[in-house]
């Protein structure tokens, strides 16, 4: 077992393990608080498999962007004190288990699946390739997903500008 | 080196448990948190299959970077409707948000 495989099955568990307590905490920050640790997991795992550059955007924009905005979601609506109440519909057990068939169903066909001979080497200099691909072969999605960036913006702000006239 | 199937068992790993939450939390913060979880998974999906399989010129990694954008929109008009629903509904709970049921 080398150096490698240690440190991916101990960012996988932290990964994974983090992810639970996102979705089974009780207490809705704490979930924030977890959500962190699993993107930095990821951003770990990304590194792990050399998209250095995915992995800062990864914590520029999930750590520090998106779990931002959901601490404040939180802060703007739900009273955090609230204790005893229950966190999960009166589906659980039913979803539980259909998420775990799916889960069994891929974790199979992945095992089963044709493994390619060995990984190529790492490409060289890949973030500049990275940037040099988004502004050649790829210019055209790269401007529609700013024009989305930018509708989503205005998007969201309309839609939590409070209304005048209602207050 | 670890084996391409180890990322992809850890990738469906997270996108079940992110499933499981998005189907069954009842805080609708709580289900944008499992939806950004399944969001993580997918990624580390197409980053994997762009680092193992041969011949691949970085698409995967664009994906993904298209991906996180998307993302981005995702989480900041959802949080804009969750507010819009709370200032009307004064709660985020999913399952008491039942004006247009039967």
């Amino acid at each position: 077992m080398t150096v490698t495989q240690v440190v991916f099955y101990v960012l996988a568990a932290f990964t994974v393990g983090a992810a639970f307590i996102v979705v089974l905490a009780t207490n809705i920050v704490h979930s924030a608080i977890a959500l962190v640790f699993t993107f930095f997991g990821v951003a770990a795992l990304y590194i792990l498999l050399d998209a250095e550059f995915l992995a800062a955007v990864q914590v520029l924009l999930y750590v520090g962007g998106i779990t931002i905005l959901l601490l404040f979601a939180i802060m703007l609506t739900s009273r955090i004190s609230a204790r005893g109440v229950r966190i999960l519909n009166e589906q659980a057990g039913i979803s539980a288990l259909v998420v775990f068939a799916i889960f069994a169903l891929m974790a199979y066909a992945n095992l089963r699946v044709v493994v390619p001979a060995g990984p190529p080497p790492p490409a060289s200099y890949a973030t500049a390739s990275l940037g040099r691909l988004l502004l050649t072969t790829y210019v055209l999605p790269f401007e529609a997903v700013s024009i989305l960036l930018l509708a989503a913006m205005v998007g969201a702000i309309i839609l939590a500008r409070r209304e005048r006239e209602k207050d | 080196m670890v084996p391409l199937s180890h990322y992809l068992i850890l990738s469906a790993a997270l996108f079940a448990i992110g499933m499981f939450g998005a189907l069954t939390r009842r805080n609708a913060i709580g289900i944008l948190m499992a939806l950004e979880l399944m969001f993580n998974a997918v990624n580390l999906d197409f980053v994997a299959f762009s680092r193992y399989l041969p011949q691949t010129m970085l698409q995967g990694q664009i994906f993904a970077i298209f991906v996180i954008t998307v993302a981005a929109a995702e989480a900041a008009v959802g949080l804009a409707i969750i507010l819009g629903l709370y200032r009307n509904f004064k709660t985020v709970n999913v399952d008491e948000i039942n004006l247009m049921k039967w």
